[in-house]
């Protein structure tokens, strides 16, 4: 074990404290928000105590947006519901695909396979707004826009890239003896890739389906262009606070509490699949 | 052809486009009789691992046929062919114990759970991994993961058994005990086993045949004392045997019913014609220039020879190794007892025609081995 100096360490507390305290501060700052009235928010000097009161949530909850200029009915749930629905849609989507394809990746090497991961990785290079215009288009001809199947095809787009180039790396760390080994023993492709290579390779997935939901959860741009009000996910929903009136700033944060919260406690839980996933996977690969 | 386990038809191997890629198994042919153990001996890289893989069925050949127990094998899906194979890397599964990882390769079979265990059990005691069954193989030695890596392929009942490099990783004293197990444990049950190894030790002692191969070709394939006493070629010569063959090119000629080998460095050694059967006479004439070689424990010190100064003597606790300068190179003696000589010392090295080999030195095949033609 390396030694360490008490300076050392002092400095290496001081170093983290401040890394924890510039990015958990805006979180904390949301939340305290939350609890907040627009009075005591724009007050100067901000007050770090004040009456919490839970009227911003009771708003979003109720669907009534109280405003200065009167009440307005917003569909901040619905948005939590298609966010959570999209998302997780997506993801099951994104990994019944993309997990075999990232095995044959990793696994059958065939002439032009490198290029078509990559063409699928480079996906992800591109401006959403490319792709917006034609799939617009597209979708109103054939009947997708403003549907959740259309929206959850187009959320591919996001999803099976990041599955796909995580999980091959994880794939591509098994020794593929293993495999053999068990091939060997008397069981076909299939149930090797049930029984040895999926198991094995679970971190890697568990960490791609979670960075796939968390990418999912975030997107704005898709939904904004191709789902009208009742499909909207909460990146988009929360555009209604904006109103003519003003901005509702504790209703904007207690909306950023809620649509958070999921993809925070997932991360939190998962943690540790998240590291080990990006480390291992993609990158040593 | 009845007891004939395996038989390897003129195979080809070619990573990448055939005839454009990696050569790395050239126009390899061989029978395995049912019963024996084959010991693929080479260096790295060699072909010896591509070959063992063709046969289990992880690569495909791309050219020639594989007949293994009657049935023409080399299209055929591994899981099809009934072989075991113990891997270099060993790739056990880590998600479960030792025990788990070798009774997994029965979980076919229909043995009931009390015959698996009992399988285990004596697989497990002639390893002597019996107390790391219930261990994790992530937690375990490089060492006893392969011998449950052995163990996993052993429990088995198949056609044949592959064995990569199964002993590399333990210890001198533990391999010389598996050895003799392991081979007993093969030849009780009857059993055919392919092993690829690079160490000649583990060759001569488990094989009843080594294939020498060496950059993708099959240069000998014979019994251990065939390849010792009669190595086909320089390079089975030269490759197999520790200390390694000393080789000397050398002029032929006649001279007064001698035959006379001028080597370099103005020496020659002479030697009656009547030593020498009349075929190897006219063929040493005929060829002239050839590379003799004599192996270390061959060479005496004698009176009457060719001399040489000692460069290095050590004492290996059994024996002496003496290296000395000679014809412009190096010769190296092996002698069972403590040699007196020092460095710097002038010594005579006698060498008894019948521990001649006699090599082509344009095409490096054998021409003669004492005093017979090949």
């Amino acid at each position: 074990m390396e030694q360490v100096s008490t300076l050392e360490r002092i400095l290496r507390g001081i170093a983290i404290s401040f890394v924890i305290i510039f990015f958990m501060f805006p979180i904390l700052w949301i939340f305290l928000m939350s609890f907040q009235t627009n009075e005591t928010i724009l007050q100067v000097p901000p007050q770090l105590f004040f009456e919490p009161t839970i009227v911003n949530y009771e708003g979003l909850i109720t669907g009534q947006l109280e405003t200065a200029a009167g009440s307005l009915k917003i569909e901040f749930m619905g948005n939590l519901f298609n966010s959570l629905f999209l998302s997780t849609a997506a993801v099951i989507v994104g990994l019944i695909l993309g997990v075999p394809a990232a095995y044959a990746f990793a696994r059958l090497k065939f002439k032009g396979s490198e290029d078509i991961a990559f063409t699928l990785l480079s996906f992800r290079f591109a401006p959403p707004l490319l792709v917006l215009l034609p799939l617009t288009i597209y979708f109103q001809k054939i009947g997708l826009a403003d549907t959740y199947v259309g929206l959850i095809w187009v959320y591919q787009l996001i999803v099976l890239p990041l599955i796909l180039w995580i999980v091959r790396g994880y794939f591509e760390d098994i020794p593929a003896d293993i495999e053999y080994a068990y091939r060997i023993a008397g069981h076909g492709f299939w149930s090797t890739f049930r029984k040895i290579a999926l198991p094995l390779a679970g971190p890697g997935i568990a960490a791609a389906g979670l960075l796939a939901f968390i990418f999912s959860w975030n997107n704005f741009i898709f939904a904004l262009v191709l789902a009208s009000a009742d499909k909207q996910p909460v990146t988009v929903g929360a555009l209604a606070f904006i109103t003519a009136s003003g901005i509702n700033y504790g209703q904007i944060a207690a909306g950023i509490v809620l649509s958070i919260a999921p993809t925070f406690a997932l991360a939190m839980y998962a943690q540790r699949y998240l590291v080990e996933g990006l480390s291992l996977g993609a990158v040593k690969g | 052809m009845s007891d004939v386990m395996l038989r390897l038809e003129n195979i080809d191997k070619f990573y990448g486009a055939i005839d454009v890629g990696v050569h790395a198994v050239k126009n390899v042919s061989m029978d395995v009789a049912k019963g024996d153990i084959i010991a693929l001996l080479g260096s790295s890289g060699c072909g010896k691992t591509s070959t063992l893989r063709m046969i289990a069925g992880f690569e495909a050949t791309s050219r020639g046929k594989i007949h293994l127990a009657g049935r023409e094998v080399q299209n055929l899906r591994p899981v099809l062919r009934n072989v075991a194979m113990a891997f270099e890397g060993y790739s056990l599964y880590p998600t479960v114990t030792v025990r788990e990882n070798i009774a997994f390769a029965l979980k076919s079979t229909n043995l009931s759970a009390q015959k698996v265990a009992e399988k285990v059990k004596e697989i497990s005691d002639m390893l002597e991994i019996s107390d790391i069954l219930d261990r994790s193989p992530m937690s375990i030695s490089g060492g006893q993961q392969q011998r449950a890596s052995l163990a996993r392929a052993l429990i088995r009942e198949a056609d044949l058994y592959l064995l990569d490099e199964p002993m590399g990783q333990l210890e001198p004293q533990l391999r010389t005990l598996l050895r003799g197990r392991i081979k007993h444990f093969i030849k009780e049950r009857g059993q055919t086993a392919i092993l690829v190894t690079h160490d000649q030790t583990e060759a001569n002692a488990l094989g009843d045949k080594i294939a020498v191969m060496e950059n993708g070709e099959m240069q000998q394939y014979a019994s251990p004392s065939q390849i010792k006493e009669r190595p086909a070629n320089l390079f089975t010569g030269t490759f197999v045997g520790e200390p390694p063959m000393n080789v000397f090119p050398a002029t032929a000629t006649l001279a007064d019913d001698n035959i006379r080998l001028q080597l370099e460095g103005s020496l020659e050694l002479n030697y009656p014609k009547s030593r020498f059967a009349d075929e190897v006479c006219s063929k040493l004439i005929e060829t002239k220039h050839v590379i003799i070689g004599v192996r270390p424990y061959a060479v005496k010190r004698g009176t009457n020879g060719a001399k040489a100064t000692v460069i290095a003597n050590q004492w290996l606790g059994d024996q002496s190794h003496i290296a000395a300068s000679f014809a412009n190179g190096t010769i190296v003696l092996v002698e069972h007892d403590r040699a007196a000589v020092s460095e710097g010392e002038d010594i005579v090295i006698e060498i008894d025609p019948s521990d001649l080999h006699i090599f082509d030195p344009h095409s490096g095949d054998a021409l003669s081995h004492g005093r017979d033609l090949v």
